[in-house]
């Protein structure tokens, strides 16, 4: 089964320290990783080999947790322990930092881009939700703070298409958002993870969300509109979010990151137990209760936790993985029919 | 720690520590495949300071032997301890400080859990929460003060 996920290559990305997270640029060129050595960089490929381009030490105080492009590919953003998050410009194969975003009581933990490129999300410890504006002029403004959960917020992605925010957190639960009176407020929380949800992904067409968690299982999340033919119950006139489907007994330790590749339609996890996996949903399933296949399980993919994948956006089954043992992996997937 | 002020458990049982470790041959010999054991893990966490009082987790029994799992072959390590009152303030504290020790002092390749012992603490699942996740717990190591107690808790008494 392991054959279908085979190792490309293996490099060593953040030495004697945590790679927390890496990035694909939109174009699926620039791979950006981030970690405990505070520093992000960004690597390139060059013939068969991945060379880190720039490494972008001055801007964090403290560990950089996660790393996120604009929609355009001419913006890094970074989120820190240090409490802020730093906006990268890039030229040629250089960044400069142009803007710092402080505002967070403490440690800022994800940060995100709307489709449009004019909305940042970031999320903290401190249990909140910022939306931040982008105007030409490269200025950054906070158009709204989110205190919808209890506790420490894990990470933020927005929604493929449409102006919509997920979030989740050590509070066990994924909050939805939207934008109400200039205001942004939560329009669904979706509950049924027994403890903190690590990560969410949205499918391409951003009617479904996967999480995972430290229960150790993955859920599938399926938007129902009003009125449905389903039956599923909603609030006034907002979309609602009902767990389709539950993945457990796959996995043995925390599950920290999952992506949904918006290609092939296929899930990988990163887990705790050193292992990737990758799931394929059977076509021929009920779309509202749909079977997912555990089609590849790379035991040792690295030799300790694995913090992220991320599929590359432009490459079809080309997948990107990093560890608490400081590596980056790059993986190619395969179907097998 | 805090001095002066009233202490949570001003009387606490004190135990007996336990003696040495008894070498045999094998441990003298170089060539044989020694995995880590039980008592291997319980002798560096058994002298960590307890945060309060002028004496180890052992004579604190917050930490024994037999509570200590570890599986070399499958590189987990489980350690459950005991706070001394159902409502410790310093059991997260003890906790982390218990999880420091053997994140330096074992291969990477190890998974350590600690937690508290079923039963025996107010916010028992609280503080097994916040231990478990490594990423407070990295956030929690970068704050140069908690990391002077920690280390504090670590260093051998005089």
């Amino acid at each position: 089964m392991k054959d279908c996920l085979k190792l490309l290559t293996r490099f060593s990305a953040h030495p004697d320290s945590r790679c927390w997270f890496v990035a694909w640029n939109p174009k699926g060129t620039l791979l950006a990783s981030c970690g405990g050595d505070r520093a992000v960089r960004v690597w390139g490929r060059e013939g068969d080999s991945w060379v880190c381009k720039s490494v972008l030490s001055e801007g964090h105080q403290r560990t950089v947790r996660k790393v996120a492009w604009s929609p355009c590919g001419n913006y890094l953003a970074s989120a820190s322990f240090d409490a802020t998050t730093c906006i990268w410009k890039k030229q040629q194969d250089t960044f400069e930092c142009v803007t710092t975003l402080e505002g967070h009581e403490n440690e800022v933990k994800c940060v995100a881009w709307a489709p449009s490129g004019n909305l940042l999300a970031t999320c903290s410890r401190d249990k909140s939700v910022w939306v931040w504006e982008v105007d030409e002029e490269d200025e950054y403004e906070c158009v709204s703070v989110v205190n919808s959960h209890t506790q420490d917020v894990k990470h933020v992605i927005w929604h493929p298409n449409q102006e919509l925010l997920a979030s989740c957190s050590y509070d066990n639960t994924v909050k939805i958002y939207k934008e109400d009176d200039d205001d942004w407020i939560c329009l669904d929380t979706l509950e049924g993870h027994e403890s903190t949800v690590w990560s969410v992904d949205f499918d391409k067409t951003g009617q479904r969300l996967a999480s995972c968690s430290d229960d150790k299982t993955v859920k599938i999340w399926r938007e129902y509109l009003p009125g449905n033919e389903q039956g599923v119950v909603c609030k006034g006139s907002d979309p609602c979010w009902k767990s389709i489907c539950t993945l457990s007994g796959f996995h043995t330790r925390t599950i920290y990151d999952i992506s949904w590749c918006h290609l092939t339609n296929v899930l990988a996890t990163a887990c705790g137990d050193d292992a990737i996996r990758v799931f394929e949903e059977d076509a021929t399933s009920d779309p509202h209760q749909p079977i997912f296949r555990l089609m590849a399980h790379v035991p040792k993919a690295h030799s300790q936790d694995v913090n992220c994948v991320a599929w590359n956006p432009k490459e079809g089954g080309l997948l990107a993985s990093c560890s608490d043992d400081g590596d980056i992996g790059l993986w190619q997937y395969e179907p097998q029919n | 720690m805090a001095e002066g002020t009233r202490l949570e458990n001003a009387n606490p049982l004190i135990y007996q520590r336990s003696g040495e470790r008894q070498l045999t041959a094998e441990d003298e010999d170089e060539d044989f495949v020694d995995p880590i054991d039980d008592r291997e893990i319980f002798d560096l966490i058994r002298s960590i300071n307890d945060p309060e009082h002028p004496l180890s987790l052992e004579e604190l029994n917050v930490v024994e032997q037999m509570r200590v799992h570890v599986n070399d072959n499958e590189s987990t390590v489980s350690v459950e301890f005991t706070p001394t009152i159902p409502h410790c303030s310093m059991a997260t504290l003890i906790g982390l400080s218990i999880k420091v020790k053997l994140l330096r002092s074992l291969p990477d390749r190890f998974k350590i859990d600690v937690h508290i012992s079923p039963g025996t603490h107010a916010s028992e699942q609280a503080v097994n929460k916040q231990l478990a996740d490594k990423e407070r717990v990295a956030a929690a190591l970068e704050n140069t003060h908690l990391l002077e107690v920690v280390n504090q808790c670590l260093s051998a008494r005089v």
